[in-house]
């Protein structure tokens, strides 16, 4: 009988590696340190391939042309990190799967991304806002990542935290501007900041893959991040005269592979063209 | 190519400084600082290259160019290897090439102004702010009187900013 989903049509990434020669057949196993490592890794990339993506979808769209051209770069540099990620993550399964095999040709209980940066973009504010909670982490995470027990993974992380230091300068600056504002640009921050609230808590949220990485120190704990976060985080809403939500209820699942409504639609637009013509390429 | 006749790898860091950058082609390659090596691997030339930005895209446009250069001398066997560590620095920028830049119409980077971020990030912003700790001169007028459009130009490497004295809209080398 015929398949009924038309993605399980689609011929799998690690499918095509195998018909090519290209790796190992049997996946990793489960609580192996390569599967541990392999997840690690796909958790940064997919964090920095979702929000390059949501970003992006700005081309064209933004309030004025420079900030148009500051949202394209900055996604282009968070892709630019994915390559990084994936690629290595892609090495370490050892099964053939390139950075753009594990972005295009996965499904969405494939990748583990937050929930927060899967959110819609909405309206400008909420796009900065979104990027400044991220960024308030992705620091500090980059930061502990160079004391990595993993060579590999200590490179990326100071490469990518260059860049991401002018992420946040600029996140935190336009979260400034807009907070302590206009009355309109004031209501719009808050309320962006009230509706992703309940999206930032999955951050500090660790499993056991998590532990088993900070017990071999290749990854710091996710909770271990929260004092650096809050701290940022206080001290930006400060000055932006915006008011921290007092709720600590957290939306997770997204480091597990389970993902809200948005996910499928942004794959949609995100792989269309590798699931409509595998393995185009110009 | 046989093995005796193998070019010196003085003769192709100075063949390497022929080929310019994509995206600013006043300067080269090798006064950008991307290239961090040559050395052969028997009779393999291994040219190791240093990405600027994780997501530049002209980063395959330069290995191309890299590996055109190179066999349009000659060399055969030859192999580009992607080193990230010691992570790229605007400080690798020569000094000759930064005047060419200028005269480009693109304010070289003012060494030792990179963003820090962390929790350092409303410190920064208030220096940024008062340019307390960075004045980018009009690579047109010379004057000091510029202002900050974004953070973030034409390229991920470069930041937006106007003179208020000539009016001129031109783009800043960000310090990296």
């Amino acid at each position: 009988m015929a398949p009924s989903l038309s993605d399980i049509m689609t011929p799998d990434a690690a499918e095509l590696a195998r018909a090519a020669g290209k790796g190992a057949s049997a996946p990793l196993e489960m609580g192996s340190r390569e599967h541990d490592l392999f997840v690690g890794l796909t958790r940064l990339g997919d964090n920095t391939l979702i929000l390059g993506h949501r970003v992006s979808e700005w081309c064209g769209h933004a309030p004025v042309l420079e900030e148009d051209i500051a949202l394209a770069n900055m996604a282009l540099d968070m892709i630019g990190q994915t390559q990084l990620w994936l690629g290595l993550a892609g090495e370490i399964e050892g099964r053939g799967r390139s950075a753009d095999d594990l972005a295009f040709l996965r499904d969405a209980w494939h990748f583990y991304n937050f929930l927060l940066v899967e959110r819609p973009n909405r309206d400008f504010g909420h796009t900065l806002m979104r990027q400044f909670l991220f960024d308030a982490w992705h620091q500090p995470m980059l930061k502990a990542l160079e004391d990595s027990s993993d060579a590999r993974i200590v490179e990326i992380a100071q490469k990518a935290g260059k860049e991401v230091a002018y992420h946040i300068e600029r996140s935190a600056d336009l979260v400034i501007r807009l907070g302590d504002g206009t009355e309109e640009s004031h209501a719009r921050m808050q309320d962006a900041l009230e509706r992703l609230w309940p999206y930032t808590g999955e951050m500090f949220l660790g499993d056991e893959i998590d532990a088993r990485l900070a017990d071999s120190g290749v990854m710091p704990a996710p909770e271990s991040l929260r004092g650096a976060w809050d701290e940022t985080v206080n001290a930006v809403l400060d000055e932006a005269t915006l008011k921290r939500p007092e709720g600590d209820f957290a939306h997770k699942g997204g480091r597990q592979g389970r993902h809200t409504e948005h996910m499928g639609h942004l794959l949609c637009s995100m792989q269309w063209l590798q699931r409509a013509y595998p393995g185009a390429k110009w | 190519m046989s093995a005796a006749t193998l070019p010196d790898t003085e003769e192709v860091w100075r063949w390497l400084s022929e080929v310019p950058d994509p995206e600013i082609p006043v300067i080269t390659i090798t006064e950008l600082g991307i290239i961090r090596d040559v050395d052969y691997e028997g009779d393999t030339l291994v040219v190791t290259v240093t990405p600027t930005y994780s997501g530049c895209p002209a980063t395959s446009m330069i290995n191309l160019q890299i590996e055109e250069k190179l066999r349009e001398k000659g060399v055969e066997k030859i192999r580009l290897k992607r080193q990230l560590s010691p992570a790229w620095t605007t400080d690798w920028i020569a000094e000759e090439a930064r005047e060419k830049l200028r005269a480009y119409g693109i304010a070289p980077p003012i060494d030792g102004t990179a963003a820090q971020g962390g929790n350092d990030v409303l410190k920064g912003r208030i220096a940024r702010m008062t340019g307390e700790n960075l004045t980018v001169p009009c690579p047109r007028c010379g004057s000091a009187d510029t202002t900050r459009v974004s953070q973030f130009g034409s390229t991920p490497c470069k930041a937006a900013y106007q003179c208020r004295d000539c009016l001129e809209p031109f783009d800043y080398f960000k310090c990296i």
